[in-house]
C-alpha cells in the first residue's frame, strides 16, 4: 500500500509498504531517515521515539498505515522544529533559569563547556537544536544509539515544562534506555538545556 | 495482510462484521509487538485511529464514559479527580511514549491478567460498552474477563467505551515490579472505598488466570466496618481486621510460578498491598471525610 504523510515539515510518500510494517521501518528503510534507531522493536527502549502529531511515541509500535495524513517529526528534523518553535513562540518559554536542585554538575561549571556543532559529523553544517547542543556540551553521548530517542523525548518535555525538576526529567525520560552513561550526563544535559532556555528569554 | 481504515464507528463495525478475524489496532502497543516479532500475522488489521469519538470522554452524574482509545496520559492528566484509582494505575503503565498511545480499550481487548487498568476498573465498578452491527450492549466488568487473554466479546464486536463509576471516596492502586517504569506487573492491587454505599471493592491483577475481585475479603471487611461503626466514627481500622482482610485477599489469588515471580510470592505480595492500600485509603477517608486524592 501507499502511505502519504508529513515528515519534518515535508510531504512524503512511501510505496509498496507492507500492511504490518511499522512507522520506524518506513522512516529508516523507505524514506532514508535512519536517525530513529531500531533496537528492541517492542516499545521498551525508546530509541525510535518520534513525534506523531506532536506527541512522543515509539515509532516501532505505530503501524505505517496509521500515519496516513499525519505529521511526524524525527530527530533529523529536531533542529528545524526547535528553531521554528523559538521563532513563533509556539509554547511558553518562561519562568526563569532552571538549574534545579541537587544535580551532579552545577550550572556555572556547565557554562564553561562548549563544543562545536558545526562539523560534518554532528550537524552537517546546520545549527543544532538547543537540546542537541546541550547533549554534546555535557558529554551525554557515548555510543549514541539511545541519543536520538532521548533528544526527541527531552525536547518535548522542555517544550511542555520549561523548568523541570529532576523528578520531571527522570519521568519524561523513563521510556528511554541508555546502557552506557548511567544517565547522569544525560540529566546534566537536560538541566543545561533547561537553564539555557530560561536565560534566552 | 490487509489494512482496513474505517473513517467512522459505523464503518468500523461494518468492517468487523465482514471480517470477524480482523485484529483491531489503536495504540498498537500490544498488536505491533506481536507483528514485529512475527508472533502474529493477522489477515486483516482494523485501524481505529480514524474513529475520533473513541478518543473522547464524558463525565456524567454517576459515571465517566471513557472512549476506548483515550490514552493513559490523558486519563492521568484530566480524570484524576473522577477516576483516581484508574489515574494511578495509568501512571504505572510502561513509559510516557506508551501512555501516549495505549488506552483502556486495548487493555480490555487483550485481557491479559497483567493489564494495569483491570484492578482499578474492578475496584471502581465499571461496565464495558461493546457494539456490533447487531447492536450495542453493556458488559459488567465482573463478567468481562473469561480466561487468560480471553474476554466476553463476540467475534463481530468492538469495544467502544468503558463506563466507570465516579469515585465517591478514596481509591488506591499498588503494583509490584522490578522498577518504576517499563515494567509488567508481578502482581497488582486496586482498592476503592465507596462511602455512599458503605462498601469496599477490590481488584487483583496478575495473580490469577484473569483479573479478579477478592469478594470474600470485601464481604468480611464490609461487615467488620459496619459492625464497628467505622464509617461513622472514623476510627483507625484495627490491625486484626486489616490482617484478616489481607489474608482473605491473598487467598483470593490463584497465581502461577513464572519468570516474574513465584505463586507464593504473589500471594504474599497481594496480602501486603491489600493491607497497605486499605490503610492509605482509610487514612484519607478519616482525614478529610471524603477526599479522592491518591497517594502516588
Amino acid at each position: 500500500m501507499r502511505v502519504s504523510f508529513t515528515v519534518n515539515g515535508r510531504p512524503q510518500e512511501a510505496d509498496d509498504v507492507w500492511e504490518g510494517e511499522s512507522l520506524l521501518y518506513v522512516l529508516r528503510e523507505r524514506l532514508g531517515l535512519p536517525g530513529s534507531k531500531n533496537a528492541c522493536e517492542q516499545g521498551e527502549c525508546g530509541s525510535c521515539t518520534v513525534r506523531l502529531d506532536g506527541v512522543p511515541v515509539c515509532s516501532c509500535l505505530v503501524a505505517a498505515g496509521q500515519v496516513e495524513g499525519r505529521d511526524v517529526v524525527t530527530v533529523e528534523g529536531l533542529a528545524d522544529y526547535a528553531k521554528q518553535r523559538a521563532e513563533h513562540g509556539g509554547c511558553a518559554f518562561g519562568a526563569g533559569a532552571g538549574a534545579s536542585g541537587s544535580g551532579g554538575t552545577s550550572l556555572d561549571e556547565a557554562r564553561g563547556w562548549a563544543a562545536e556543532g558545526h562539523d560534518s559529523q554532528t550537524g552537517e553544517g546546520t545549527e543544532l537544536a538547543p537540546i542537541q547542543q546541550a547533549f554534546i556540551d555535557a558529554g551525554a553521548v557515548q555510543c549514541g544509539f539511545c541519543t536520538p530517542g532521548l533528544l526527541v523525548a527531552a525536547d518535548e518535555m522542555l517544550e511542555r515544562n520549561p523548568n523541570p525538576t529532576d523528578a520531571d526529567i527522570r519521568e519524561a525520560l523513563s521510556g528511554n534506555l541508555c546502557r552506557c552513561t548511567g544517565y547522569e550526563k544525560i540529566m546534566d544535559a537536560v538541566r543545561l538545556a533547561a537553564a539555557r532556555q530560561g536565560e534566552a528569554v | 495482510m490487509d489494512f482496513l481504515r474505517p473513517a467512522s464507528w459505523e464503518e468500523a463495525l461494518a468492517a468487523k462484521a465482514e471480517h470477524p478475524a480482523a485484529v483491531p489496532i489503536a495504540g498498537g502497543t500490544d498488536v505491533m509487538v506481536e507483528i514485529n516479532f512475527d508472533h502474529r500475522r493477522p489477515e486483516y488489521l482494523l485501524d481505529l485511529n480514524r474513529v475520533g469519538d473513541l478518543d473522547e470522554w464524558e463525565v456524567g452524574e454517576e459515571s465517566v464514559r471513557l472512549g476506548a482509545s483515550v490514552p493513559y496520559s490523558t486519563i492521568m492528566d484530566r480524570l484524576r479527580a473522577e477516576l483516581p484509582g484508574l489515574a494511578l494505575a495509568s501512571h504505572t503503565v510502561a513509559s510516557p511514549q506508551i501512555r501516549n498511545r495505549g488506552g483502556v480499550g486495548g487493555n480490555l481487548g487483550t485481557a491479559s491478567p497483567a493489564g494495569d487498568a483491570h484492578p482499578a476498573l474492578l475496584a471502581a465498578g465499571a461496565e464495558v460498552e461493546v457494539e456490533s452491527v447487531r447492536g450495542s450492549r453493556l458488559i459488567p466488568i465482573d463478567a468481562f474477563y473469561t480466561g487468560v487473554k480471553r474476554n466476553a466479546l463476540a467475534a463481530d464486536e468492538l469495544i467502544r467505551a468503558v463506563h466507570i463509576k465516579k469515585a465517591d471516596g478514596p481509591q488506591q492502586f499498588s503494583k509490584v515490579g522490578t522498577r518504576n517504569a517499563m515494567v509488567i506487573a508481578v502482581c497488582a492491587f486496586g482498592l476503592a472505598l465507596h462511602p455512599s454505599s458503605r462498601t469496599v471493592r477490590t481488584g487483583i491483577g496478575s495473580a490469577a488466570p484473569t483479573p479478579v475481585r477478592a469478594k470474600a475479603a470485601e464481604e468480611f471487611l464490609n461487615a467488620a466496618l459496619e459492625e464497628g461503626g467505622f464509617w461513622d466514627n472514623g476510627k483507625i481500622i484495627t490491625p486484626s481486621v486489616a490482617k484478616q482482610f489481607a489474608d482473605l485477599c491473598a487467598a483470593a489469588c490463584n497465581p502461577i510460578d513464572d519468570v516474574r515471580g513465584t505463586a507464593s510470592y504473589r500471594r504474599h505480595a497481594v496480602g501486603v498491598m491489600a493491607r497497605r492500600t486499605l490503610t492509605w485509603t482509610w487514612e484519607s477517608y478519616r482525614g478529610t471525610a471524603a477526599t479522592t486524592e491518591g497517594v502516588a
